[in-house]
């Protein structure tokens, strides 16, 4: 007993669950950066010359586009890496998994927040511009991606299905980016769109959006981490589960040619 | 067994789908009334014939959208449900040509329909088609056609199989194709000259339809085999 | 503040999504971690 009790101590004092100490130092710092950046974007930083205080939504809206496309980039490198990789990993495919499901989660916020910046800025929630349409579309391929991830089949027939499916949505992106930058140059808009992100930002403004990206980087690194090891959970209880029903069904066989 | 050329798998596939057609008529009794009477629809709600030209070359493509996916489930409902697919896995066939020749395949069908709509379009919402624009609007369809098929024939793959995945289709399949609505709606409406826009305005799409085309052509090459071994 | 409902709406929707999404993470990963063996999990 008391020779494996050291051990023991050691594990009982790691976080629970999907927690490491790593992830506990990177989650309390997050909670720090992002109650710097309420405190920063809401109070200490000044409204803008132009936009006024309609820019206060600026300091979330970019850190979560900037989640939502690191994790987009992140589930297409691990995508190419399972597909290409000569281990085609498991690990890789939860990691590209995770980061989809942040991304999604992600996209739907930077959506949220962009359109009440909008309604504020241009008067209208929507314009048909080619970064939103192309964010939007980019977001119903994600749920997409995340659909074909729950299909029936083995974790190295769904790996390989959505890697391939991760690669094309990023073939799909600059295609989709074009057409509506086309599109809508055949239009007026430019009067509208004049106003869009280009506000000198000074020192404190800049200062807030940085804080906001540091925060929603290590957030990113600390929903990833949560999340895959959560994956691997899943998938480990699922094959527990397969072997359980294997068994009872030979059992049964076994019962009924005796 | 002698190496059989990869052109002649594709065609025996292309042969195939095309004679499965034939046979069943399922496309030519089903899929283009069906195609047909969604132009009926689009004339119900939006009334006012104006509006109808004005949008015609949109309602098409949306129409030849809507029917793709019906015919691309078809398709592989027919391939999924004799394990053809995985036979074809099995007996070691390259997946490539077999991809080219269910994306011939699905390019016969959907010209056949998009010349049905063409013609729908004209009866029932007074289109007119001008003698400048008919190259344009020919070579826009052709493009748009292999782009569409080409997406179509990917997630079919994928979608073939296993029961629960068909609804899973337009998900996939939508998104991806939406360049090609937008390239194809406003490529047809310079051929019509629609609104005034001139057949120049036209090329820059076709420019588009291509590239999307000749991308998820090859994108399909590589990704159809990964996406149908199972 | 003009358009006060606005920016802490977005501030709200910002963090109330962080925090759904993380709570839901962790505790599905608390449930499935009494489920499974210590040697089961490589980050331990």
């Amino acid at each position: 007993m008391t020779t494996i009790s050291p051990q023991r101590a050691e594990i009982s004092s790691l976080p629970r669950g999907t927690g490491t100490r790593a992830t506990r130092i990177i989650g309390i710092a997050t909670i720090v950066m992002i109650a710097w950046l309420a405190l920063f974007g809401l109070v200490l930083s000044p409204a803008d010359r132009d936009q006024g205080d309609s820019v206060r939504i600026m300091y979330v809206h970019v850190p979560s586009v900037w989640l939502a496309y690191l994790a987009f980039i992140v589930t297409a490198v691990c995508s190419a890496i399972h597909l290409f990789g000569k281990r085609h990993s498991l690990g890789v495919d939860r990691i590209a998994g995770a980061s989809a499901e942040i991304g999604v989660v992600f996209m739907a916020v930077t959506l949220a927040t962009g359109m009440l910046w909008g309604r504020i800025t241009w008067g209208v929630y929507w314009q048909w511009d080619a970064r939103l349409t192309t964010t939007a579309l980019l977001f119903v391929s994600y749920i997409g991606y995340l659909a074909v991830r729950g299909l029936d089949g083995t974790q190295q027939q769904r790996a390989r299905r959505s890697a391939v499916i991760g690669l094309l949505v990023v073939l799909e992106i600059p295609l989709v980016h074009w057409s509506v930058r086309l599109w809508r140059s055949l239009h007026q808009e430019a009067t509208v769109l004049g106003t869009d992100l280009d506000v000198s930002l000074d020192g404190l403004m800049l200062f807030s959006l940085f804080v906001g990206v540091i925060a929603f980087t290590l957030l990113f690194l600390w929903l990833v981490l949560h999340r895959s090891r959560t994956l691997t959970m899943i998938d480990l209880v699922g094959d527990r589960e397969l072997d359980r029903a294997v068994i009872a069904r030979r059992a049964e066989g076994g019962i009924d040619h005796a | 067994m002698a190496e059989v050329s990869r052109l002649a798998i594709a065609r025996a596939m292309f042969v195939k789908d095309v004679r499965v057609e034939i046979r069943s008529r399922v496309v030519a009794h089903q899929i283009l009334p069906f195609a047909a009477l969604v132009m009926v629809l689009f004339a119900f709600a939006l009334d006012a014939t104006n509006v109808l030209t004005r949008v015609a070359p949109g309602l098409i493509w949306l129409a030849v959208l809507f029917s793709m996916i019906i015919i691309v489930q078809r398709t592989f409902a027919v391939e999924a449900t004799d394990g053809a697919l995985e036979a074809l896995q099995a007996a070691g066939v390259d997946p490539v040509p077999v991809y080219w020749g269910k994306w011939a395949a699905l390019v016969t069908q959907l010209l056949v329909l998009e010349l049905l709509l063409i013609v729908t379009a004209i009866v029932l919402y007074g289109i007119e088609v001008r003698a400048g624009g008919i190259v344009l609007l020919v070579t826009t369809a052709i493009s748009a056609t292999c782009g569409l098929a080409a997406v179509g024939t990917i997630y079919g793959g994928l979608a073939a199989g296993v029961s629960g995945r068909e609804t899973l289709l337009p998900l996939l399949v939508l998104p991806v194709a939406s360049p090609v609505l937008i390239g194809a709606t406003r490529a047809v409406e310079a051929a019509l000259g629609t609104g005034g826009t001139a057949i120049a305005e036209g090329w820059p799409w076709l420019g588009l339809l291509s590239v999307f085309a000749v991308a998820f052509g090859v994108g399909g090459s590589f990704a159809f085999g990964p996406l149908i071994e199972d | 503040m003009r358009d006060a409902g606005f920016i802490f709406g977005s501030y709200l929707i910002t963090l109330g999504a962080i925090g759904a999404f993380a709570w839901r993470t962790i505790r599905v990963g608390r449930r499935l971690a009494d489920e499974v063996a210590e040697e089961d999990k490589p980050w331990r």
